[in-house]
């Protein structure tokens, strides 16, 4: 499951799992040309990620291409503790998907 | 035959019904992207395709935190966070973008009410907070100013 | 006296201490410098460029901080580091076992009687071991360097000058950061000394004082993680002055000047920047 596409880090305090996710996507508006030949770069962007802890998802997020490149998002999860799982899965207008998961401390 | 068909589509529709009546919840709660919302260049109609008929009014309970002065429109931090209760949603819209809605997040009872995220800004504009709650529609602005520049570092 | 011989005066007092000149005390005097435009700011903070001059600019940078892009570049470059050449060997054979050695870059070779940078040696070491170099300014060797410079955080810079050759090349350095170019005529000194926290259109001008502290540096101009000389770059076009070739002796002769103007600095690369 392991993906290098997704970067997760995720502490628990208190029973509260502050949860941050950086996933390296170029998240190309389609509007940009390129420098050299002038034609346009075609969009290309995250449209769909999913946030799951302990295997339920939890979370949502519908994209549009102005969610910057290398996507970071953070949130926090009620009720957590260390050993939980929190993973990360994403897809893209191209089909394209990457996938990761860590276990909280 | 106008009457038959008519009864048709009435079938089809009370069977429709059942159909969804017979799913548990979580399907029933089952997302879909709102492309349609994604895809509009307007910020009314982005706002209504999202929402559907829903009321729309300003909140001071949506706590939004944005730069006044952006360091980079490549990379605008945005937190949003409130104290409302059941949240369905958090969403992110740039008002002067040409496709203004950013972002669209669909919480669950599991988490908190509080969204971190980065965004692109093409100029300086308002940037709306949007938490849907309890059948409406609760939203603050706030202008963040996008200037141009390369000497930092 | 007559005037030949005060001009002849002359001229021996400026190549007496032309040759004289102690890059210790250039050190001190440019410390002195900063303090004194800013003698509320510890000058260990100057590690962190401009964001030691403007609170709100800070607040964005630490949210960026927070989990910054280059941290997906010091995971290529790790995996590059630590990737076999084709011969068996590794960076660490060049390097030894600890890549946090940026601190002591750029160094003053006195066998070829040149300045290397850590890119340059990162190159050299591929070449000598077969391997082609890498482009200087992006990608991989940017990539590389970002992994050096995060195993290098919290160490602080220890350069050295120690032979005449090598203080020649800290001079150049010195000379090219006081010499007015371009159509602005400007000297890397009139923004980021005389201007340094001021306003250039809507940015405001770092210190030159930890310029090399956090170095290779995402920057969100950029969208990628690159190597000061592509900054450097940069800077002269800004004053639309025609660049150097990215490690020309003069860029690195730049570098080797600057960070010696920050020994004694924590280095905190890579570093993110707007």
């Amino acid at each position: 499951m392991a993906d290098k596409s997704v970067k997760i880090r995720g502490k628990v305090k208190d029973g509260v799992a502050g949860v941050k996710t950086l996933i390296s996507h170029p998240m190309e508006t389609g509007t940009r040309r390129n420098a050299e030949t002038g034609e346009l770069i075609p969009a290309h962007y995250i449209e769909e990620v999913v946030f799951s802890h302990n295997g339920n998802d939890i979370l949502t997020a519908y994209w549009g291409t102005s969610v910057s490149k290398n996507p970071y998002s953070a949130f926090s999860i009620k009720s957590a503790a260390p050993g939980d799982t929190v993973a990360v899965r994403w897809t893209d207008n191209t089909g394209a998907s990457g996938a990761n998961e860590i276990t909280l401390k | 035959m106008e009457i038959s068909s008519t009864r048709r589509s009435f079938i089809k529709g009370l069977v429709a019904i059942g159909a969804l009546l017979a799913l548990p919840a979580t399907v029933l709660a089952a997302l879909v992207r709102p492309s349609a919302a994604f895809d509009s260049k307007e910020l009314d109609a982005s706002i209504k395709s999202l929402f559907g008929d829903l009321p729309v009014e300003a909140s001071d309970r949506v706590n939004l935190k944005a730069p006044e002065i952006a360091e980079n429109g490549a990379v605008v931090p945005i937190t949003i966070s409130t104290d409302i209760e059941g949240v369905e949603s958090i969403s992110v819209i740039i008002e002067n973008n040409p496709n203004p809605l950013s972002a669209n997040f669909n919480l669950t009872d599991a988490v908190e009410a509080k969204i971190a995220t980065r965004v692109k800004m093409g100029q300086s504009s308002p940037v709306r907070a949007l938490v849907k709650a309890n059948g409406k529609v609760y939203y603050s602005t706030k202008e963040v100013k996008v200037t141009i520049g390369g000497c930092g570092g | 006296m007559n005037l030949t011989k005060l001009i002849a005066l002359l001229l021996v007092t400026v190549v007496v201490s032309a040759a004289q000149a102690d890059p210790e005390a250039d050190r001190l005097a440019f410390r002195e410098l900063y303090q004194q435009k800013f003698p509320a700011v510890d000058l260990a903070e100057f590690k962190d460029g401009v964001y030691a001059i403007d609170e709100k600019m800070r607040e964005q940078w630490l949210e960026m901080e927070d989990f910054p892009a280059y941290e997906i570049a010091i995971d290529e470059g790790e995996e590059l580091y630590e990737t076999p050449f084709a011969n068996g060997k590794t960076y660490a054979d060049c390097f030894g076992d600890d890549p946090g050695i940026k601190h002591n870059y750029p160094i003053f070779d006195e066998s070829v009687a040149e300045v290397i940078t850590l890119e340059v040696a990162i190159n050299k070491c591929r070449e000598d071991n077969a391997e082609k170099p890498l482009p200087w300014l992006v990608g991989e060797l940017a990539e590389i360097s970002a992994y050096m410079a995060f195993s290098t955080r919290g160490k602080s810079f220890d350069i050295k000058i120690d032979s005449a050759a090598a203080q020649e090349a800290y001079e150049n350095g010195k000379q090219f950061y006081y010499t007015r170019r371009g159509q602005m005529n400007f000297e890397c000194r009139s923004c980021h000394q005389q201007n340094v926290g001021h306003m250039l259109r809507a940015e405001k001008i770092s210190p030159s004082l930890g310029h090399t502290t956090h170095w290779p540096v995402y920057r969100g101009s950029w969208q990628y993680v690159g190597n000061i000389h592509k900054r450097f770059q940069e800077c002269n076009i800004q004053v639309r002055a025609v660049p150097f070739e990215a490690q020309s002796a003069e860029y690195r002769n730049l570098e080797y000047f600057l960070t010696y103007m920050s020994n004694g600095m924590e280095l905190n690369g890579p570093g993110s920047r707007r």
